[in-house]
């Protein structure tokens, strides 16, 4: 019997890997428009004008106060009210990304408040711009703080991606859900589901342990 | 637009958001008290010299932390059939919430713990205390200071992390919602309003968090009595 299981599981390894191929594409995508957007956000908040900074962090309270399935249910069914179409995709896009920038704005935001002010009034008495003072003194000092917790926050956004199946996106996680309709053993078929998140996670938190230890950071805004 | 967003049938519907929002609150208690009591023992396994306990609970750990918690549920839910375990899924849910929030808690308490000075434990030693009479009267009141804020912030993920549940038909806060979406066609009144419950424990919660912080930072060193 477990044989048959195992060949039938054997006879659903394309769908298993466009179910990988889509919870890769998926983190990837919302990663790299995250992380930009995250920075984005997190200079701006640090920025003196009031408005913006409030708005930023009211934004960002909001978006961490709520469960990520709540968001992807509002995006996916409230956008297109205001006459916005959506596939599933982008709506996953869209959350993803968002959430990822939140977070990476409080991460940033940390980082360049711990660089010390006698570095920004050095770089002010140097004459350098104010776009200058950011990437040459603060960012690269902030780097520092940043870099741990970002890592931590992408093995975060990998995991999160799991939830996008709620809206019928056909991620790892969706084609477990699939496949344990016909191979009724759920023991075996999560656990290779939860191996593929494993191989792709465990590098990356092993990646912020090892950064955390030689960054010296005492701590990390994030727990992976 | 949204100009037809209904708050009469969300003052209809008030009654089953109550009954999710009380859900969720006490599902999420219970599964706190899970992942303390998980948390704790990984933890005291994880500070073992010893490989036999350790290499287990780092193990444990490391696969929570590495898997997304919707996959977690899944295995339990499809899984302990098989074993035989034939659990309502408010069970199941409850179970998966605190094996999962039980490994980030276990890395809470040993950080904690870990923080104290080594000078402290020397002292304890030296002043010829046993084992523990250092972890009791010693490590563990500092560490305690420590790990509250931590596992406040722990517990808000949890109550988040709770939302999930709704996947596996279990009857809290968003099922509330996705039922308003189901049975009305209302996605924007269902998914707003239990928005709004959740900002409200986030706030509740992190109030608290504030308070306790504020409340164990003022507390008089003990070591200077």
């Amino acid at each position: 019997m477990i044989w048959q299981q195992l060949q039938s599981l054997a006879g659903s390894y394309p769908l298993a890997l466009r179910g990988l191929g889509m919870t890769v594409m998926l983190s990837l995508i919302s990663l790299v428009l995250g992380t930009l957007i995250g920075f984005g956000l997190g200079i701006l908040r640090n920025g003196g004008n009031w408005v913006v900074s409030g708005a930023i962090g009211t934004w960002v309270d909001l978006i961490r106060g709520t469960p990520f399935l709540v968001q992807i249910f509002l995006i996916f069914f409230i956008l297109p009210e205001f006459g916005i179409e959506l596939d599933a995709f982008t709506a996953g896009i869209i959350a993803l990304t968002n959430l990822a920038a939140c977070f990476i704005c409080e991460i940033v935001v940390a980082g360049i408040r711990s660089v010390p002010t006698g570095q920004v009034e050095a770089a002010l008495a140097s004459g350098l711009s104010r776009w200058q003072r950011m990437r040459q003194v603060v960012l690269p000092q902030a780097m520092r703080i940043v870099l741990p917790p970002l890592v931590g926050q992408y093995v975060l956004l990998i995991k999160d991606s799991s939830v996008v199946s709620a809206i019928g996106l056909t991620d790892l996680t969706r084609v477990g859900w699939l496949v344990v309709q016909r191979v009724p053993n759920g023991l075996l078929v999560f656990f290779l589901v939860g191996l593929g998140y494993f191989i792709v996670c465990y590098p990356l938190i092993m990646l912020a342990r090892r950064l955390e230890r030689r960054m010296g950071a005492a701590h990390g805004e994030v727990q992976i | 637009m949204l100009e037809n967003f209904s708050f009469r049938t969300i003052v209809e519907y008030l009654p089953l958001f109550g009954q999710g929002l009380v859900t969720t609150v006490w599902l999420s208690a219970l599964s706190f008290a899970g992942a303390l009591a998980v948390g704790i023992v990984l933890s005291a396994m994880n500070l073992q010299r010893g490989r036999l306990l350790r290499v287990p609970a780092k193990a444990y750990i490391d696969a929570v932390r590495a898997t997304p918690l919707l996959a977690q549920l899944y295995f339990l839910y499809f899984g302990l059939p098989r074993l035989g375990f034939i659990l309502p899924e408010l069970v199941v849910g409850i179970l998966a919430l605190s094996l999962n929030s039980g490994a980030y808690v276990a890395e809470i308490i040993r950080a904690g713990i870990l923080s104290i000075p080594r000078g402290q434990v020397e002292a304890g030693v030296a002043s010829g205390m046993t084992y523990v009479q250092r972890m009791r009267l010693v490590i563990l009141p500092q560490a305690f200071k420590v790990v509250i804020p931590p596992l406040l912030g722990q517990a808000i993920v949890l109550v988040k992390d709770s939302a999930l549940l709704s996947l596996i038909s279990v009857a809290e806060l968003t099922r509330a919602g996705q039922l308003l979406a189901s049975d009305r066609f209302m996605p924007a009144e269902g998914f707003v309003t239990i928005a709004a419950f959740y900002l409200l424990l986030y706030y509740g919660l992190k109030g608290l968090a504030a308070l306790s912080g504020r409340w164990l930072g003022s507390q008089p060193a003990r070591s200077r009595a």
